[in-house]
């Protein structure tokens, strides 16, 4: 930004703020400094039109209005309780806590505003150490591509649509929704909306969205609904509810020491001239837990369950390369 | 840090900022506003050309410098800070509820009664539409061990504990001096010296099972440093080996899961990837719990090494006699 259009527009925001008439863009142009230099009508509302988006992009609420019905044109000016930020002050507790808040982000689009909100609490006469150690130091990442269009559009509350592969069954598809906010759940970011399709509220992993995010129709298209937690929803939404079973294991002596520290042991047992324990163990989520049993290899065998003691032979005959079932 | 694009921003809250710490050296309120103090110098001479309608010697900002310090002798009607935006808002109450939901982060009556006054003062900003939940993966036991090794970093005592290395699938007991705790990606760990590497090591809270506080001082050595977060934790080491891999529908997770290089899209859902390891012996686990779902293309060695783990296992198991 050149210094004369900074100056320009800090002289703007001076002018409308003192003012409580509507100023039209002709005073405006005989009043602030800078707009006298334009060399012709057309080219002083191309500059006055540019300086207006740049200001309600930084968050200047511009009233646009008239002083009397007998006013052919509208004005501008800025009411000073829409303008400043209300009084605040923190306690040295609750500036700590401001912080490390905004040390959370690692995020293009959230770091920035983080600061932004800093720089403006720092001008309201709060003092924030930033430097200050913590003793945690907590981080959230944003790294999908689909984390700043998603983020834009459920901040203008516009649809969008994006190509979404979902892995099992497999399936590319283009999904349209209204888009109500962005979640980090267990470490991955979502996005929560209605899905204009399945006229339902669906949800979607960011890390699966493939190629852009298209914005669709016009801001402020739709209301997001109030009594919704996006938290809650995505948690209710990420999969069933780990129905527990007890197995019993054998597990080779001193192996498996992931699968040991987990397992309570009930018996010894020799297998194929190999020493072992017998364990029992509490399973949570079925399907990972035969990966999990699966990777030890010989060193851990399922008794029982037997669709357990199965599904790991499964795997293990798929890559051995075998195919009877025992 | 400073583009053409936040220097408005800047402008319009430096004035405030002056009058709420009159005579604060130039140089203290150049590191607040993350800029040099000579860029601090050029943004303060270009206010003083600002002002009010009739831009006379009285309607001018009038600053006023005595040594290395400024005050503010006239604002002309710039004296708050401009509201917070609604994306501003949602940034930092975001990141405060976040800490607010998470056990021993924060002092969480502070981070509240933080959140009613930005959310006060903040007025019409728009409702959230972000939400994170920064440690939801932990189990009520991980949250008690996180709390112990916080307490113990806070206090700089070293600890004394048994922890499992997943890569080796080994238990092992260390004495570490914490130097930070650290949440990433919904999970916790221990950022410490640990004297039995000796080196700088980040351990899980959830594969830390059983945990001591020492008397004795936690004493890392100088030299050692902070793991740099910015590239997420998982980086590449040059030790490290790759594998191809080709992922069927069902093993796509992994690509999801561990940091990979997507190669190729496939037919029928499947995809090529390339992954770095350390540790083999993690690597084949990983890989026998895939069974069919995954084939490796590259190295060979890994693949002889997998299908030889697999016929091991089948033919114990076929010597297990169920009663």
């Amino acid at each position: 930004m050149s210094v004369a259009r900074a100056e320009r527009l800090v002289n703007l925001v001076l002018c409308l703020l003192s003012t409580r008439q509507y100023l039209t863009a002709e005073r405006i142009r005989g009043i602030v400094p800078g707009y006298a230099d334009a060399p012709s009508d057309d080219a002083f509302f191309r500059t006055f039109e540019r300086d207006k988006t740049e200001l309600r992009e930084l968050g200047v609420p511009l009233e646009v209005g008239r002083n009397s019905a007998f006013d052919a044109i509208d004005g501008y000016r800025i009411a000073r309780r829409d303008y400043e930020l209300g009084d605040i002050s923190l306690e040295p507790d609750e500036t700590t806590a401001v912080a490390l808040a905004v040390r959370l982000w690692d995020s293009p689009e959230l770091t920035g505003a983080a600061h932004g909100a800093l720089l403006k609490l720092r001008a309201a006469g709060i003092d924030v150490d930033q430097q200050a150690p913590t003793v945690v130091e907590s981080k959230v990442r944003t790294s999908e591509p689909a984390f700043g269009p998603l983020l834009a559009a459920v901040q203008a509350r516009q649809a969008v649509s994006f190509d979404y592969r979902r892995p099992s069954p497999t399936e590319l598809r283009t999904r349209t929704i209204e888009p109500w906010g962005v979640v980090s759940w267990k470490g991955r970011w979502y996005v929560v909306g209605h899905d204009r399709d399945r006229k339902a509220p669906r949800c979607f992993r960011l890390s699966r969205v493939v190629g852009d995010v298209r914005a669709i129709g016009r801001t402020e298209a739709f209301e997001r609904p109030t009594g919704i937690n996006l938290l809650d929803f995505v948690a209710s939404t990420g999969g069933e509810p780990p129905a527990r079973s007890t197995a019993t294991l054998w597990v080779a002596r001193n192996r498996a020491a992931g699968l040991r520290r987990r397992a309570k042991v009930i018996g010894q047992r020799v297998v194929d001239g190999v020493e072992g324990d017998d364990v029992q163990l509490d399973l949570g989520y079925p399907d990972s837990a035969v990966s999990w049993i699966a990777g030890f290899g010989p060193d851990v065998l399922v008794i029982e369950p037997d669709v357990l003691r199965k599904a790991v032979l499964e795997r293990l005959l798929a890559i051995a390369g075998e195919v009877a079932v025992p | 840090m400073s583009t053409s694009h936040d220097r408005l921003p800047r402008l319009l809250s430096l004035v405030p900022y002056l009058i709420a710490r009159p005579g604060i050296p130039v140089t203290e309120a150049a590191a607040d506003f993350g800029v040099t103090p000579r860029q601090l110098r050029k943004d303060l001479e270009l206010l003083w050309m600002c002002g009010l309608p009739g831009y006379g010697p009285g309607d001018l900002i009038d600053l006023s410098f005595e040594g290395e310090t400024i005050t503010v002798t006239y604002d002309a009607g710039m004296n708050r800070p401009l509201r917070l935006t609604g994306a501003e808002a949602t940034a930092l109450l975001v990141a405060l509820r976040a800490l607010l939901a998470t056990p021993g982060l924060a002092d969480t009556d502070a981070v509240a009664r933080a959140i009613a006054k930005i959310e006060a003062a903040a007025g019409q900003a728009e409702p959230a539409g972000v939400a994170v939940a920064l440690s939801a993966a932990e189990a009520k036991r991980t949250v008690e061990t996180r709390t112990l090794v916080q307490q113990a970093v806070a206090d700089g005592r070293a600890l004394r504990m048994t922890y499992y290395t997943a890569s080796k699938d080994e238990i092992t007991e260390r004495t570490v001096d914490p130097m930070r705790v650290v949440i990433v990606a919904g999970r916790s760990y221990l950022e410490a010296w640990c004297r039995r590497a000796e080196g700088v090591r980040m351990f899980r809270m959830d594969r830390i099972d059983d945990v001591t506080v020492l008397d004795e001082p936690a004493a890392p050595p100088p030299t050692a440093r902070p793991t740099d977060l910015s590239g997420g934790l998982f980086q590449p080491a040059p030790d490290q080996q790759e594998a191809v891999l080709v992922l069927d529908p069902d093993a796509r997770w992994v690509a999801e899961y561990y940091p990979v290089t997507e190669l190729d899209e496939l037919d029928r859902g499947r995809l090529r990837v390339a992954m770095r390891y350390a540790d083999t012996s993690w690597m084949v686990r990983l890989l026998l719990g895939l069974g069919g779902d995954v084939v490796v293309e590259q190295p060979a060695e890994l693949a002889t090494r997998l299908r030889a783990r697999a016929a091991e296992a089948l033919s114990r198991a076929r010597h297990l006699t169920v009663t």
